[in-house]
């Protein structure tokens, strides 16, 4: 069954099956629920790992598809699909997962039955959103992924945990709903909610959108995708979530959730509003540059190290939409590339943050100072994983980078300059903050006794090291898997200027004065340029 | 040797049955046709036109008698607790019941008007049954005089129809061309003399204090019953009768939009749940008012092409009917005697307290924030989809500004519930009681909100049903 073609049924819904026996368990056995969230959460892990057979190297196009009719007025299906970019989202979905139930192991103390219930829930709505092929069913898990979000914020956060939870959800609903509206526009325009269906209806001429239209229509799903990355202005609800969510929360909401936002770029901005994506990309690219520096300008400032990490996703995710809109190849492959990376990255980061917490209870940079001496083993971690994060090649953060850059620099050099003083100032912030935190004399008397990682905190940080390694070290393997993919995007993003094209054929009997004047014209601005 | 009562009592049920058995034995020698025994389906006009019984109001006789049947399984630990006399209460409920019924079935403005005041009379004491509370009192006194008045207007407004176009039927008045002012302008009472009925702004002012004031459980009925009946006899009238349709889309248009900010921005202040559903019941009148708006845009109102829209609305005022109220019987429960505990904090850490309620409740609020997997969130597609339908983007589009507006307000109960202690004396007093009666409403209604929520199918095809409307 599972190799056969029900796999991306079973790995959206094992995880409620799971969190559902949760639910149904009764008494507050800590240990005993802790364990089964941690079993579902690897043994999903384990079934996405057949995503790899099921999707061959250099396949183009959605394998493993799954198609049920669901509702027929308006027709609504089921329809599940993966390739290359989803398969490995999905993957670092639930390798996270897993990372996150082991991370909460201790520090999660009262309602720990919701918790879990909530982390098991939160994957099946991002793995859903994933997989699904069908608008209406994309927007279903995508709405589906706030309310587990939200409490795990709101319940077990810091402080100002219900504030933080209330604006991520109003301004993650925001967008949403206003996708909800363009969805219904673009099924009002072609009768359908399924994906491919509309995107072979794109291809071959059936569906031509008027400028203005496919306009208001990419910026009603790109609004909502860009508040989830968050892009540059729309990103103030991050900071917040992120420093008052629990370490699970920080790492699912920084390793997942944010790239269901690039996600959404990829998978229906790029191939369903081609022309408006060419139109818009200029001054997407902008807004992209600008959350590469001030996110990287802000957390150079910050004395809070939660709020730094947070800051630091706005920098990098500008990457990623930089790399999607600058329209190559190459970059495109990095900003997939750079997806998966700042997801372990970034994770990473916010786990080792996390780990601070416990001991010290603080994010305040000016709390510590020195800690390499009491706990070497943590400092070397969190060294390496800076060191990944700021791009240091060999490391994951370098191979999307790179690419990124790459790419942008074939479209515009002036983006791939601008954005390229994002790298260097990376490295400051990182750098200048590690050394503030670990290195030079114990400032603070608390300090000192500080006990360094536990077993349980080894094997995470050694797992998550050596997948940033493996990462860095092999990412032709992923990138050999991705390419298809990319490539097929890139084709169905090709701009067609179809509505102008029409036009041009429905104005054929004065083509040949038309013609006859412009050549003329432009005959003469020739000669004028010169 | 006669038995006693209480012995007739225990077998009440199949008493019944036997007793609808021997009528349908005595009538069938005297009634030739077939179609009597069967006829709620196999509808038609009644009383030479002036009722109509088709498709369209089977669903709304289906819709305010199962209210009422909730209410009543509802009431009866609330009658006891706050010590009122029973039986009163639910002969005013059935007759308030029947009175729906007539509204949503009546195919002529006269019989509509019986039916609107056999149910707001009786609504009217429903609303002031706590004698002895300052609360109830004013809210019936609000009520009726606010109600009368509404009334009137839709009594002149007939006058003035009847005078247009010399009929008072829907079907007849259908064939006339309607561009006399008088027909306009008696068209416009009616508006508003429905509007008061369905709490649309600018007539909403008096909602928040009668639903405040008035016993819970009938605060439940008024927000679903008589609303899904005046929306009834509003669409029948505004969706048939070409007149009608043609000129008035932008009243709509702005009703709605109106109706829908004064309802979301209203209850963001509220502190009092009976006041925030309130509140929050004015909002959906707004988006029910949206589908009116795709309706009447459409050229020809009762055609083909409307039918979407028609089913947008009887969808959106089943889904909101379940929730409401699901969501009116727990404030009703936790209310306490004399409905004391209706403060927003008085729920602080009642997913601790009582889990279940809290779930309960928590899922009513998501659907009615629109949220998927719930009922809500279909009905909310479907108007948004009928507003697309008929190019009317802007108000899809404020429709949505409404609904973040509406997400704010109800997961600030959500977060109350869930991410707040429970005070120390909530705490001691321990949980509520939820006798069996009010978790059957429970349990009904979040049945049907995540049914609906998960496949719409069945009712949806029912009313997307060629003739819906009987014609």
């Amino acid at each position: 069954m599972l190799s056969g073609g029900h796999l991306l049924s079973v790995l959206i819904f094992f995880p409620a099956v799971g969190a559902l026996a949760l639910m149904m368990l009764r008494g507050d056995d800590h240990k005993f629920i802790r364990s089964i969230a941690m079993l579902v959460a690897v043994a999903e892990f384990l079934f996405s790992l057949l995503l790899l057979r099921g999707v061959p190297i250099g396949s183009s196009g959605y394998r493993l598809e799954e198609f049920a009719k669901w509702i027929p007025a308006p027709p609504i299906h089921y329809h599940l699909g993966v390739d290359g970019i989803s398969m490995f989202l999905v993957l670092l979905t639930t390798f996270l997962t897993p990372i996150s139930v082991l991370a909460s192991w201790s520090s999660i103390r009262h309602r720990v039955k919701e918790f879990f219930v909530m982390m098991l829930l939160l994957e099946v709505g991002v793995v859903g959103v994933f997989l699904s092929l069908d608008l209406f069913l994309f927007f279903l898990f995508w709405e589906m992924v706030l309310i587990p979000m939200a409490f795990v914020i709101g319940i077990w956060g810091h402080e100002r945990r219900v504030y933080a939870a209330v604006k991520f959800v109003l301004y993650t609903m925001a967008g949403s709903i206003l996708m909800l509206v363009g969805i219904i526009w673009l099924y009002n325009a072609t009768g359908t909610f399924d994906l491919p269906t509309i995107q072979q209806m794109l291809a071959n001429g059936q569906l031509v959108l008027e400028p203005r239209t496919e306009m208001l229509l990419f910026l009603a799903f790109f609004v909502a995708f860009a508040i989830k990355v968050p892009v540059f202005p729309l990103h103030t609800w991050l900071p917040d979530a992120h420093v008052e969510a629990p370490t699970a929360g920080s790492v699912m909401l920084a390793g997942v959730l944010l790239k269901l936002g690039t996600y959404g770029m990829i998978r229906f901005c790029l191939p369903l509003f081609p022309d408006a994506s060419h139109r818009a990309a200029r001054w997407v690219a902008v807004l992209a540059i600008i959350g590469i520096i001030y996110g990287a300008l802000v957390s150079m400032v910050q004395p809070n190290l939660k709020k730094l990490v947070a800051y630091s996703s706005v920098s990098h995710l500008g990457f990623v939409v930089l790399g999607i809109f600058a329209f190559q190849r190459i970059s495109m492959q990095g900003a997939v590339f750079q997806m998966l990376a700042h997801g372990v990255s970034t994770g990473a980061l916010f786990l080792l943050v996390g780990m601070l917490y416990d001991r010290r209870h603080t994010f305040e940079i000016g709390e510590f100072g020195g800690l390499s001496t009491p706990m070497p083993k943590l400092a070397a971690f969190f060294l390496f994983v800076a060191l990944s994060s700021l791009g240091l090649p060999m490391l994951n953060g370098f191979v999307g980078e790179f690419l990124i850059l790459l790419g942008t620099y074939q479209r515009h050099w002036g983006w791939a300059a601008w954005a390229a003083l994002g790298v260097i100032l990376s490295a400051c912030y990182l750098l200048w903050s590690y050394q503030r935190v670990f290195f030079g004399d114990v400032t603070r008397e608390k300090n000192r006794a500080l006990s360094d990682v536990s077993l349980r905190e080894n094997w995470i940080l050694a797992t998550m090291a050596v997948v940033i390694l493996w990462m860095g070290i092999g990412s032709p393997f992923i990138t050999r898997r991705t390419a298809a993919a990319t490539q097929t995007v890139m084709d169905q993003a090709e701009p067609q200027w179809a509505y102008e094209a029409a036009a041009r054929v429905s104005a054929m009997p004065h083509a040949k004065t038309v013609s006859l004047h412009v050549t003329q014209t432009m005959g003469v601005e020739k000669l004028g340029v010169r | 040797m006669f038995p006693h009562a209480i012995d007739v009592h225990r077998v009440l049920p199949e008493l019944i049955w036997c007793a609808f058995g021997v009528l349908v034995m005595l009538l069938q020698p005297f009634v030739r046709s077939r179609q009597f025994f069967t006829s709620f389906v196999h509808g038609g006009p009644g009383f030479y036109g002036l009722v109509q019984s088709d498709l369209f109001s089977f669903f709304f006789r289906l819709l305010v008698g199962s209210v009422s049947f909730l209410v009543v399984l509802a009431a009866g630990p609330y009658l006891d607790r706050e010590q009122l006399p029973v039986a009163e209460f639910y002969a005013l409920l059935f007759f308030a019941t029947a009175g729906m019924g007539v509204l949503a079935s009546a195919q002529e403005l006269l019989t509509g008007f019986i039916g609107l005041e056999m149910s707001s009379i009786s609504s009217y004491v429903l609303a002031g049954y706590r004698r002895d509370s300052l609360k109830s009192s004013e809210s019936a006194m609000k009520y009726f005089l606010l109600g009368s008045f509404a009334t009137a207007f839709f009594l002149y407004g007939i006058a003035l129809v009847y005078g247009a176009t010399g009929t008072t039927r829907l079907d007849k008045m259908a064939l006339t061309d309607g561009t006399s002012t008088l027909l306009k302008l008696g068209l416009a009472l009616i508006l508003i003399g429905l509007g008061f009925k369905v709490a649309a702004a600018p007539f909403q002012v008096w909602t928040p204090d009668v639903y405040e004031g008035a016993p819970t459980p009938v605060t439940a009925l008024f927000s679903a019953g008589p609303k899904a009946a005046a929306f009834a006899l509003l669409l029948r009238i505004f969706a048939t009768v070409p007149a009608a349709t043609k000129y008035w889309f932008w009243a709509f248009w702005v009703l709605a939009a109106l109706t829908m900010f004064s309802g979301n921005l209203g209850a963001l202040a509220q502190t009092n749940m009976k006041r925030l559903l309130a509140y929050s019941s004015i909002a959906h009148a707004g988006y029910v008012l949206v589908a009116f708006a795709a309706v009447t845009s459409m050229a020809q109102g009762g055609s083909e092409e409307a039918a979407p829209a028609y089913a947008a609305v009887l969808f959106y005022l089943l889904t909101y009917a379940l929730v409401m109220l699901g969501a009116f019987t727990v404030v009703s429960q936790l209310g306490g005697a004399g409905e004391k505990n209706l403060s927003i904090d008085d729920y602080a850490g009642l997913s601790q307290r009582q889990p279940f309620v809290a779930a309960m409740l928590s899922i009513y609020l998501l659907s009615l924030l629109g949220l998927p997997v719930t009922a809500g969130f279909f009905g909310k597609f479907y108007i948004f989809k009928a507003a697309v339908n008929s190019h009317l983007i802007s108000l899809a589009v404020l429709m949505a500004i409404n609904s973040v507006i509406g997400a704010y307000y109800y997961l600030r109960v959500i977060v109350v519930m869930y991410m707040r202690e429970p005070s120390a004396e909530a705490a001691a007093a321990g949980p509520v009681p939820f006798p069996l009666g009010v978790n059957a409403v429970l349990l009904i209604t979040f049945v049907g909100t995540i049914l609906f929520g998960l496949y719409p199918n069945p009712v949806i095809n029912l009313i997307l049903r060629r003739n819906l409307l009987g014609h």
